[in-house]
């Protein structure tokens, strides 16, 4: 299952880090990083893939949710499709 | 991979601006259930909601926290509950209150907040079963938590049935009076319709219609929010500019629903009706249709020029989300429920927003008068007077109005009600205070009208 993971936050250290090292530690691939200063907000979007038969995105949304808190971040876990089903005929 | 930008607009409209599936609503057949027997009937209800509904609401909440899109409500929609009253042994009210407790039960049971389908159509004429039920409204809707009735009275093919219409007026009151302590608020759960759907997601005025099959999943969306907030991005623009901003943010709004509908009917093994392109508000700040219309340069909604404003807002939402979604239908348009909408409210509080206004704009919108307080010593006769005028507006143009008022018992004008929770608070309106009563006792039909020479 591919799934969209955005973060968002005012940039410091060690986010790419902290967000990558949990999702290796979730059995969960990256395929692609985008990584971008939009309206003075550190904004990084990973497109991630992993066997849904092993975790959900809620296990996952749950983990990242802590480091979210901790960090003063907005993390997102969602389904592709909800992106490429409101942005793409 | 997909724009950022595209996700962080997304992820925005979500997070930011209130977009959401307003409701998941499965409509189940009931025509299996009925029989002579009330006990027998009741169980057959019973098991079929709770059998054909179970996974409803985990599946939503599934869907919700897998695509991370905020699904608000999960419902059930049935067969006119009519239908099972007529087929009944000696059908009286007591059995028919039974039935809308057995569907309060069920709907409980697997977890959904509304059950929608105590209804009656009756835009022709009255058969025992549905004289029994519409006798059972008040009483039905007092003794229940989360059943919705809806009595359908006119239709352009039929006329108005004005008989039905004097009746559902006194009924309104009946319910008010009822539920007094809750200021009425059995008729917050009552819709009086003329054309009614028959694929309506929403509440209170859901039924499965005649037309339709076993089980089926409807979806209605909302982002009142994400639409407003486009508005802002095209300020002092033409007209042009603006209906192509509201259409574009339309299409995004349906895709999600129809990306949802779709996927609850695969996982629910359920197939897909239709999602309703719906304006949605809710009490909450940025949910709020009339902060749309005054997006686009009213200085309050209801002042003058509102009825145009909203006019271009039904008809863009529309054909921005037609092409969004394979099936389209329901009520499909932006409601205008006074009490559900942080901007009505202020609007109608501050004297900008009058019953008459409203009247007129539901001409250009989605359905009608909806989470109207008026005085609780409003009489029958004027409710049904209301009723009949919505119904006409409705019958004339080919459209879906309805009324869905409370007249508040003990509070006048100018007095506020709090519904609570997504009904809201509704400021009590004016009326007019001359009577409309011989004009109500007549009764009969209003013929249907004549569909051509149209001026």
């Amino acid at each position: 299952m591919k799934a969209i993971v955005t973060v968002v936050g005012k940039d410091k250290k060690g986010i790419i880090a902290r967000v990558s090292n949990i999702l290796f530690e979730s059995s969960v691939n990256i395929i692609d990083i985008s990584q971008t200063i939009m309206q003075d907000m550190f904004t990084m979007i990973m497109m991630v893939e992993f066997d849904s038969n092993e975790v959900s995105v809620g296990d996952i949304d749950d983990k990242l949710a802590v480091a979210a808190d901790e960090m003063g971040l907005s993390i997102h876990v969602q389904r592709e499709e909800i992106f490429s089903s409101m942005h793409r005929i | 991979m997909i724009n950022p930008f595209e996700i962080i607009e997304t992820i925005n409209m979500i997070d930011n601006e209130n977009l959401d599936i307003r409701t998941i609503t499965m409509g189940i057949s009931l025509k299996s259930c009925a029989g002579p027997d009330i006990d027998k009937v009741c169980e057959n209800v019973y098991n079929k909601i709770t059998t054909y509904a179970k996974d409803l609401v985990k599946t939503g909440e599934d869907i919700e926290k897998q695509f991370g899109i905020p699904i608000i409500n999960k419902r059930i929609s049935v067969t006119p509950v009519a239908t099972l009253v007529d087929a009944l042994d000696n059908p009286t009210i007591e059995k028919s209150i039974k039935i809308a407790k057995t569907l309060d039960r069920a709907a409980k049971a697997v977890g959904v907040n509304f059950i929608g389908g105590y209804s009656a159509l009756v835009h022709k004429g009255f058969t025992n079963g549905e004289r029994v039920l519409i006798e059972s409204i008040p009483e039905a809707l007092a003794q229940t938590d989360i059943v919705c009735s809806s009595v359908n009275i006119g239709s352009t093919r039929a006329g108005i049935n004005m008989d039905a219409v004097k009746r559902m007026g006194e009924i309104v009151k009946e319910a008010a009076e009822l539920t007094k302590d809750t200021h009425g608020f059995a008729c917050a759960k009552l819709v009086v319709f003329c054309n009614a759907v028959e694929d309506n997601p929403f509440m209170a005025g859901a039924f499965l219609g005649e037309g339709e099959g076993e089980c089926v999943i409807n979806v209605g969306v909302s982002g009142p929010g994400v639409v407003k907030c486009a508005l802002e991005k095209v300020k002092g623009k033409d007209f042009g500019i603006v209906a192509e901003t509201v259409k574009k943010t339309a299409f995004k709004i349906t895709r999600m629903g129809q990306l949802v509908a779709q996927e609850a009917s695969k996982r629910l093994g359920v197939p897909f009706g239709i999602v309703d392109l719906s304006l949605a508000p809710t009490p909450a700040v940025g949910d709020s249709v009339a902060y749309i219309l005054e997006e686009m340069g009213l200085e309050k909604c209801g002042t003058h020029g509102t009825t145009a404003a909203l006019a271009l807002l039904n008809d863009a939402v529309k054909k921005g989300g037609v092409m969004a979604s394979g099936y389209v239908g329901g009520l499909s348009g932006a409601f205008i429920p006074v009490s559900e909408d942080a901007g009505m409210i202020a609007a109608a509080e501050c004297g900008a927003l009058s019953l008459e206004k409203l009247e007129a704009m539901t001409c250009v919108c989605s359905v009608g008068l909806d989470m109207i307080a008026v005085p609780g010593d409003t009489t029958a006769a004027t409710i049904s007077a209301i009723i009949a005028d919505e119904a006409a507006i409705g019958m004339i143009n080919q459209k879906t109005t309805a009324v869905r008022i409370i007249p508040a018992p003990g509070l006048k004008e100018g007095d506020s009600v709090e519904f609570g929770g997504l009904l809201g608070t509704g400021p009590v309106m004016s009326i007019k205070p001359y009577s409309s009563e011989e004009f109500i006792a007549r009764g009969g039909r209003i013929p249907a009208p004549i569909n051509s020479l149209k001026n």
